[in-house]
């Protein structure tokens, strides 16, 4: 008598990511329509909280599938905005076209800082990092055309005659400042669309089972056959283009740029690193929730001023210690609920296995 | 003549980033912790040390006497309640931990004591100098520059020559197997922690009679502290020493040719080191 063999299938679909795929749609029709329906306020609230949600997306693919504890991303928010003022200032070029070409600066930015952070140990990288954005920083400051060590603003016709910005005014009639607004905020949400699908096909792909195997344990994986340090320099690469076309979409809105303020530890990575802390490292619903509850408590404690941080400092640690996988890791183990699945399951067969392994792939 | 008082002038600088890197090398050596809050508590310590001297009218030299046991205790209660028990395989626990507690340290600074700059005041020793042939150099650096040395010496006596060292090499090799011994490793990590505050606490003398510190002073201490430890090599006191000086002699150098260039200088003197000695000059430690 012979056993059927049950035929398997390997999925990483759940029923909660079905729904939240629809509601995602949904959601995301709503936000394109944004400026058309909330003020202005609103709406830079919003651009902050994408731009945001963007970093905070790319540090926890560094951080968390890729084991590079950077906290010298400000090196690439910094040098994208700048080369995009460098880029509009000096050459007129258009900022939308100065924002994309602040991300290939980055990634050339990238490159020497890879070769020279990649060679330190662990811990080691992340002071590495963070004296490579010093360097960068200090450099800048020297560049006089660009206003040296004070800063420079964006010159007012750059961004009133950006693409697109005429034809707004036009099409909805509205205002250059509104229409700019609007544009940077739309540019922010392609941004925040492009960077989720990005880490979510990377994940679910072959490249992202190897580097979630480089991360739970490198020996193993590179026996098997994974380039661990080809997948670390990838990630690290890509995340730095992206971190710079943000940094560059985010001086685009400030229009205005000082290298304290651009290479800040403080606001492009204690803040980053907070957020997907807080949310949950190592998963994409993470960040996002991050991002919703940062933004709620500096609008609650902004008054407070050192103590806000102070706050979130405390706050960051304890979860550090007591929920190191976040509040979605809380979240996510008590009801199961996973709306971006990057768990391979196999399905079919006599055993349920539904509930074995690690927690992404 | 000028050249030569800017090295001597470096090399003493030199002295200071050692004793920075001194505490930072002895907990990584041991427990392989990079505590990214290095630098806040070397301004924390000059800090204690300031209001030691403002409210008791205490002498700085004194006054860090006293700042001592407290930066131990300090040390010990940070290490045996919190960082011991973010050590484990995955280093990111500790780094992300010890960044938080960096944040914590220098807001609780800002809201304590304000965003202004401070300075310890040591009195007519400040400008005082003695006389080398061509050059001349104060007594302050050079008091920095053999501390510096006297703290390296003293730290290398204790690690070989003491139980407590052998304990420290033991946990540092092995703690499982320490651990059978009878040594706890907790605590053995906790003495670490505390020992590297009583050396923040001699760099903070330093740091603050030498020049103004504010609350948020912290991180570039702790970049120069890494940058001197990576210069000499993991593992090797003497190294940092000599990472140190690098250091200091690359930043002297640099202002010496425009004054914006120190830090600079300092930070492409590190790059160059690592470019063409990835593992530092002196490298000891296998890791």
């Amino acid at each position: 008598m012979t056993m059927a063999i049950p035929s398997f299938t390997v999925e990483t679909r759940t029923r909660a990511s079905t729904l939240s795929a629809m509601a995602v749609i949904a959601l995301l029709l709503l936000a394109f329509a944004a400026p058309f329906i909330v003020s202005r306020g609103v709406i830079q609230d919003l651009f902050f909280i994408l731009t945001m949600l963007v970093l905070a997306q790319n540090w926890n693919l560094l951080a968390g599938y890729a084991g590079l504890i950077s906290v010298g991303q400000q090196a690439f928010v910094g040098f994208g905005a700048y080369t995009m003022f460098g880029a509009v200032i000096l050459f007129g070029v258009d900022p939308v076209v100065a924002i994309l070409i602040a991300g290939l600066f980055s990634v050339a930015l990238a490159i020497p800082t890879a070769f020279f952070t990649f060679r330190l140990y662990g811990p080691y990288f992340a002071i590495g990092t963070w004296v490579v954005a010093e360097v960068v920083r200090l450099l800048l400051a020297q560049w006089k055309a660009l206003g040296g060590g004070t800063g420079t603003s964006l010159p007012r016709e750059a961004t009133r005659e950006m693409i697109g910005v005429n034809m707004m005014r036009d099409l909805f009639g509205m205002k250059a400042s509104e229409a700019g607004d609007a544009l940077t905020y739309w540019l922010a949400l392609i941004l925040v669309i492009a960077t989720v699908g990005f880490i979510y096909g990377l994940l679910r792909s072959k490249q992202g089972l190897g580097l979630a195997a480089v991360r739970d344990n490198e020996q193993a994986a590179r026996a098997v056959g994974v380039d661990a340090r080809r997948m670390k320099t990838l990630v690290y690469l890509a995340t730095a283009f992206i971190t710079g076309i943000a940094g560059a979409l985010i001086y685009v809105q400030k229009a205005r740029i000082s290298p304290d303020a651009a290479f800040s530890v403080t606001d492009w990575t204690a803040y980053v690193i907070f957020i997907v802390v807080i949310g949950g490292i190592g998963t994409i619903e993470g960040p996002i929730l991050g991002v919703i509850i940062f933004f709620l408590l500096q609008n609650l404690l902004a008054d407070f001023g050192s103590w806000y941080l102070l706050m979130l400092g405390l706050l960051g640690i304890a979860i550090m210690l007591f929920a190191p996988r976040g509040l979605w890791g809380l979240f996510s183990d008590r009801t199961g609920i996973q709306l971006f699945p990057v768990r391979r399951v196999l399905k079919g067969g006599p055993l349920n296995l539904t509930h074995k392994g690690g927690p992404h792939g | 003549m000028n050249w030569l008082d800017t090295i001597l002038q470096g090399v003493l600088l030199g002295g200071l980033y050692a004793l920075f890197a001194a505490g930072l090398s002895l907990v990584f050596g041991i427990m392989r912790l990079v505590n990214l809050a290095h630098g806040d508590l070397i301004v924390l310590a000059a800090f204690l040390i300031l209001v030691l001297v403002t409210t008791l009218g205490l002498n700085p030299f004194i006054s860090a006497l006293v700042a001592m046991p407290l930066m131990f205790a300090i040390g010990w209660a940070l290490q045996y309640f919190l960082l011991n028990r973010t050590l484990g395989k995955d280093i990111l626990p500790p780094l992300l931990v010890t960044f938080g507690l960096s944040i914590v340290i220098q807001n609780g600074l800002l809201e304590g004591f304000s965003a202004d700059s401070r300075r310890v005041f040591a009195g007519s020793i400040e400008s005082a100098s003695v006389n080398l042939g061509p050059v001349t150099a104060g007594i302050m650096p050079l008091m920095t520059f053999f501390s510096a040395v006297a703290v390296i010496v003293g730290l290398n006596q204790l690690i070989y020559r003491t139980s407590v060292g052998r304990a420290f090499r033991a946990t540092s090799d092995d703690p499982v197997t320490a651990g059978l011994m009878g040594i706890r490793p907790q605590r053995i990590f906790a003495m670490a922690t505390g020992l590297a505050m009583v050396v923040v606490t001699i760099a903070a003398l330093y740091l603050g009679t030498r020049a103004n510190f504010d609350p948020t002073s912290g991180p570039s201490r702790l970049i120069y502290a890494f940058e001197a430890v990576i210069i000499g090599g993991l593992g090797s006191l003497w190294g940092t020493l000599a990472g140190g000086i690098i250091l200091g002699v690359a930043q002297t150098v640099g202002a010496a040719i425009n004054p914006e260039w120190q830090i600079l200088a300092g930070h492409l003197a590190f790059l160059g080191v690592l470019l063409f000695k990835p593992r530092g000059l002196f490298p000891r430690a296998v890791d």
